[in-house]
């Protein structure tokens, strides 16, 4: 019999306060009436208040929501069709060359892929004169090519996993490619496209040093926000922002725990009632 | 033969993505190459090639061997992204190997708590540990005090200056990319065969020989692969110290943001970009030789 692991139960417990004990203090000074950002001094919501009158805030989150909904979006259609072509066809001139561009940018510094893109953008718009300004749209086209590869990698583990013979069996049986396409591949892969798009969206939100190069004036997402408020020093409205985003991606983890679970235990109770039939 | 085998399918799903990814990903890096070896002007943009200078000018990497800024931010980028891993490891090896000794449900809702700061801002993350160095926080009196008290008198301070230094950089980076390590460190370990550990126990081996003979040579993969995670991010890493170092030791991601945006001089920033890639080469192609053994031993 093993005794119980006295030493690495202390080094476990150790380790999670380690990853939480900066958060919860953030969590817990965020009510604080101080102006001092990790000196308690009563209880107050009023940094919460500055938050939501503070109208920059507002506005750089909804130009991050709108970038990552739209880079997300088209990051997960070329992605998933970069996936689908690594796993699906073998040999086709150039896989090596397409299958290196893949890897590489998950394993490029990100102030590299910040400085090239903003070269290229600088370099195209003194030759041909676009763009004419950074923002949104240069945003946008350098997110999508730095998440793209993150879906590939979660489509590419989903097909390997899947059976090919399916596809095949429904071509044999007359189907048309189109309706293989939407009854087979893409309900197979459907889990796979759904997190690289909720990775996507997450890298694209929280991008800092990309984004940092490819924007332009007036173009201020959340995350060059909070870098240009906290570069100045702690202040306690970037604590209640903090809670506030906790809160979210709390609120979004249960409930795709939840989702998960019914749909793990729909799939149960179907595939039972298919072995019922069956016998 | 699947529906994507149709002659016109096949090349939009090949074609698209490659086609994006030549244009926005190879294409920009192909030009920060060429721009190394370009000469840096005072026009707009800053660079030419040829003129009195030779087309390829390698005069920019010459400077950037010969300047002890250049070797010296190298230098501690090494250093601290190698520390940051080692501290990683240090932190994440038992923590990886607790997940595995513990009950299933406990297991789960533990691996969510290692996964979810992923989920919550990176810059939150940094900022958090500002706010706990900072020389006014409860954090920072509490290990002042372990620390005078630990210390003789002439030592004592009135609070630990960890901000802006070395030090911070280093804890903020194992902080942030410490679940890099646990996760790949965790998927190894838990594959282990726990019988091996009991037939090593039973045939008279003590509990750490058991764990350096058997427990880790089997987690190497884990190692390597947990490794390579942390290290390379941390040392292009850019955000980290610029907002909790000190700049007078700065890292490389810091010098090619600054050759680049205030001396706007695009040449060095990209000689200094390819050797760092280069620097990246070594640690990946040996993750590549581990995965290439590791699968061959199959």
């Amino acid at each position: 019999m093993r005794r119980r692991p006295t030493f690495l139960l202390s080094i476990l417990s150790f380790g999670f306060a380690f990853l939480y004990v900066p958060i919860l203090s953030m969590v817990f000074f965020s009510f604080n009436a101080s102006r001092l950002a990790t000196v308690w001094g009563g209880f107050s919501t009023k940094w919460y208040g500055a938050l939501f009158a503070n109208k920059q805030v507002g506005e750089a989150l909804l130009l991050s929501l709108k970038i990552a909904i739209v880079s997300s979006t088209v990051a997960t259609i070329l992605g998933t069709l970069a996936g689908i072509a690594l796993v699906r066809f073998t040999k086709f001139r150039g896989r090596m060359l397409f299958s290196g561009l893949v890897t590489a940018p998950l394993i490029m510094p990100e102030v590299i892929t910040g400085v090239s893109a903003l070269i290229f953008f600088l370099l195209l718009a003194s030759w041909i004169g676009w763009p004419s300004q950074r923002g949104f749209t240069t945003i946008t086209l350098a997110h999508i090519t730095f998440s793209m590869v993150f879906v590939t990698t979660i489509v590419q583990a989903r097909l390997l996993q899947s059976d090919q013979a399916i596809e095949e069996a429904a071509m044999d049986l007359g189907s048309r490619p189109w309706q293989v396409l939407v009854d087979i591949t893409l309900p197979v892969i459907s889990p796979a496209i759904l997190s690289g798009w909720l990775l996507a969206f997450t890298i694209s939100l929280d991008d800092v040093v990309i984004t940092s190069f490819t924007t332009g004036p007036g173009s201020t997402t959340l995350p060059l926000l909070i870098w240009s408020k906290v570069k100045l020093g702690v202040t306690p409205d970037i604590n209640a922002l903090a809670t506030l985003m906790i809160l979210c991606v709390g609120i979004g983890v249960a409930i795709s725990g939840v989702v998960m679970n019914r749909a793990e235990a729909r799939r149960l109770a179907d595939e039972r009632l298919a072995y019922r039939s069956q016998a | 033969m699947g529906w994507f085998h149709r002659r016109g399918w096949r090349d939009l799903i090949i074609g698209l993505p490659y086609l994006w990814l030549v244009v926005f990903f190879l294409l920009p890096f192909a030009i920060v190459i060429a721009m190394s070896v370009a000469t840096k002007t005072p026009t707009a943009p800053p660079f030419s090639f040829g003129g009195a200078q030779p087309w390829v000018n390698i005069e920019t990497y010459h400077r950037l061997i010969s300047e002890p800024l250049y070797l010296r931010a190298f230098l501690i980028s090494i250093v601290n992204a190698a520390g940051t891993t080692l501290f990683c490891l240090l932190l994440g090896y038992p923590m990886a190997l607790a997940l595995t000794r513990v009950s299933r449900s406990a297991r789960n809702i533990l691996l969510m708590l290692v996964i979810l700061p992923f989920w919550t801002s990176f810059l939150l993350r940094v900022y958090a540990w500002m706010g706990l160095m900072g020389k006014s926080s409860w954090f920072n009196a509490g290990l002042t005090e372990v620390w005078n008290w630990l210390v003789p008198v002439s030592w004592a301070v009135k609070s630990l200056p960890m901000m802006h230094s070395n030090f911070a950089v280093v804890l903020v980076m194992v902080y942030t990319y410490l679940p890099f390590m646990i996760l790949p460190l965790y998927a190894s370990l838990e594959r282990l065969d726990p019988t091996l550990d009991e037939a090593a126990l039973d045939l008279g081996s003590r509990p750490w020989q058991v764990f350096l003979d058997v427990t880790l040579p089997q987690s190497m993969p884990g190692i390597i692969a947990g490794g390579l995670l942390v290290f390379i991010p941390a040392a292009g890493e850019l955000v980290i110290p610029s907002l909790v170092g000190d700049a007078s030791t700065p890292m490389i991601g810091r010098v090619i943001s600054d050759q680049f945006s205030q001396a706007r001089d695009w040449p060095m920033a990209s000689a200094v970009a390819v050797a760092l890639l280069a620097l990246m080469v070594g640690p990946t192609m040996l993750y590549s030789h581990y995965q290439a053994r590791a699968e061959g031993a199959k």
